[in-house]
């Protein structure tokens, strides 16, 4: 086990060297000068000169990638000139919001995408099953934004049931926080939901046909029993991994979802930024996003070689 | 038993895997609507000037926001331009979208994984953790980090969705890859002194390609999804181009007074991205062997 964890570490950490690589070159194959698009057009070719000495521009690549790999680990990913604010400083406001909105998503598509699943499972080829599974493939394929606008306008403006959009802390104020997260953590669910609905039923019905199962019967056993202390178990194996997969897809729809309801989180901050060409900032977003899924699923990876002794000797 | 009894007990002669995908498909009612919608979608494409009632572009403040009437079917938009016409001419941008956005993707990935599956060792060590690392961030963030860094237009959408969306097909591919060459064709076609080019290219791509088929029928919905996306958070197509997704981000002011305005082109990109993906699933299901005579 413990030689488990230390490969899946170290692999996480080849990742992240490696994200890192492709977060700098992002902005490195920018077309133009980026010191001569901060002074503008009017700037004389010594102050440009001047600028790039400053920002190192004018040191070799793997210089320079040094430097901010460097500068990354202490913290400081660089100055966002849209806020005038430390880009440190932007991410540590924005995340937690985003990583509470995702992981409310995450709770909620587990319980109905396991629910939905494992019924569609048992009453196979029913027509709930049917109309579930349309009805998971609507949900992958409708744009989130138009969802968004389709449920502001029915439970907002017409229904007069939730909030149009805004984000409040929970701690601030519980109730209100609690009808203004409703729309946009059902909506960052959905595909989830449906992806996950899918998974389990197909894993579902895989484990339904092994013989360890038709022994479960065969004993005589309720199907309550055999249901949820047997198969399901061994279903949602396949299941826990998705979920590790899924996380990028979560944090992704935060991107449409904040901007649908105006709630100041990574997804909106990216939005804003790459919108008014503040790279450093787009930058600093793929880093860390990336870098939050990949130490995710490294959990997620450990806990699931816990769960199933089988996983770590493949 | 004689090979003829045998054969005929199996599934019937004579049906080409042509006719018995066909088959298997037409059976299927949510695959034949899909079918119908996207020959609609490729029709109004084509022949966009001959059905558009209106030019999409031409402005008439006079007549902004009026809701449907016999002169303009779906009503107009707050610059009193046709809103049917708009969403004619929107599907050009979706389907081209999704057509180039698609095969960019595909062809990128499927070189990367088959030379990350063919060569083993360092090539594919370096090229699949540059695939795991891109996996790693979501595709709609990466898509909207390079066309940020590109700038927008159809042409930058196009190559920022194609790289987004390129790692699936190479993770995919490499894994195919890797699983064919074990079989003892290859060993053969090796051991007759073929080069490795010739084996990736005329062996390894078409046995890997059904596999793929699936994948890139289903992402064609994808691709479309993420320009609208893109189009939508305004860095994508940009007005006033007759773009679905910057159509439903222009309107959306208007939400209570005229719904409709953005939520008729949020429609049409979920039937499309709907059809494809129906159709993506039905043929996944007919081209997968294990389900062979179940369907």
């Amino acid at each position: 086990m413990l030689n488990y964890i230390l490969r899946r570490m170290i692999q996480t950490l080849v990742l992240l060297v490696v994200l890192s690589f492709i977060a700098f070159s992002l902005v490195e194959i920018m077309p133009g000068d980026p010191a001569s698009a901060i002074l503008g057009s009017t700037a004389t070719k010594e102050q440009i000169l001047q600028l790039r000495k400053e920002m190192g521009l004018d040191l070799p690549f793997y210089e320079r990638y040094g430097n901010w790999l460097w500068d990354v680990f202490h913290g400081d990913l660089g100055w966002s000139y849209m806020y005038s604010e430390k880009i440190s400083d932007l991410i540590a406001q924005r995340l937690p919001i985003t990583m509470y909105l995702s992981l409310l998503a995450i709770l909620l598509s587990v319980i109905l995408g396991i629910a939905a699943g494992i019924y569609c499972a048992i009453k196979r080829n029913s027509f709930l099953d049917q109309i579930l599974s349309v009805t998971a493939n609507i949900g992958v394929s409708a744009p989130s934004f138009w969802l968004g606008l389709l449920g502001i306008y029915v439970f907002a403006l017409k229904l007069h049931l939730l909030p149009v959009q805004g984000w409040t802390s929970p701690f601030d104020d519980f109730v209100m926080s609690i009808k203004q997260a409703v729309m946009p953590v059902i909506l960052m669910a959905i595909p989830s939901i449906a992806v996950m609905t899918r998974q389990t039923r197909s894993a579902m019905l895989e484990v339904i046909r092994q013989d360890y199962i038709r022994t479960a019967w065969s004993k005589g056993l309720a199907e309550q029993v055999v249901i949820y202390r047997h198969a399901l178990k061994n279903s949602l194996i396949p299941v826990v991994t998705l979920l590790g997969m899924q996380l990028r897809i979560f944090v992704g729809g935060s991107v449409l979802v904040e901007t649908i309801f105006n709630i100041p989180g990574m997804g909106r901050l990216l939005v804003a930024a790459a919108f008014n060409k503040d790279f450093l900032v787009v930058q600093a977003g793929v880093l860390i996003i990336g870098a939050v899924v990949c130490l995710a699923n490294m959990l997620v990876d450990i806990s699931y070689a816990w769960i199933d002794p089988r996983i770590k000797y493949h | 038993m004689s090979v003829k009894a045998l054969k005929s007990e199996g599934t019937p002669p004579h049906i080409t895997q042509f006719t018995y995908l066909r088959r298997v498909m037409m059976r299927r009612w949510v695959v034949v609507i899909g079918l119908f919608i996207i020959f609609i979608l490729i029709f109004t494409a084509a022949f966009a000037p001959l059905i558009a009632p209106y030019d999409p572009y031409q402005q008439n403040l006079k007549s902004a926001l009026k809701g449907p009437s016999s002169s303009h079917l779906l009503g107009t938009d707050e610059l009193g331009r046709d809103l049917l016409s708009r969403i004619i001419y929107g599907s050009r941008i979706s389907l081209l979208v999704g057509i180039v956005g698609v095969s960019l993707a595909g062809a990128l990935g499927i070189i990367l994984g088959l030379l990350a599956g063919y060569y083993e060792g360092c090539i594919n060590i370096i090229i699949m953790r540059f695939i795991d690392s891109l996996l790693s961030l979501p595709p709609l963030l990466l898509i909207l980090a390079i066309s940020a860094i590109l700038g927008g237009g159809l042409l930058n959408i196009l190559v920022a969705i194609g790289i987004g969306m390129m790692p699936t097909y190479a993770r995919l591919m490499c894994g195919q890859v890797i699983a064919l060459k074990q079989n003892d064709y290859i060993t053969a076609t090796r051991s007759f002194g073929s080069s490795g080019f010739r084996i990736m290219f005329m062996h390894l791509l078409p046995n890997a390609f059904p596999t793929i088929l699936v994948l890139l029928t289903q992402n064609l919905g994808f691709a479309i999804l993420m320009e609208a996306s893109l189009s939508y958070l305004g860095i994508g197509i940009l007005p006033p181009a007759a773009a679905w997704g910057s159509m439903v981000s222009s309107s959306q002011r208007f939400l209570l007074t005229n719904p409709m305005l953005s939520l008729l082109p949020g429609f049409a990109i979920m039937a499309v991205v709907l059809s494809f993906n129906m159709v993506g699933d039905g043929l996944r299901d007919a081209l997968d062997p294990r389900l062979r005579g179940t369907l």
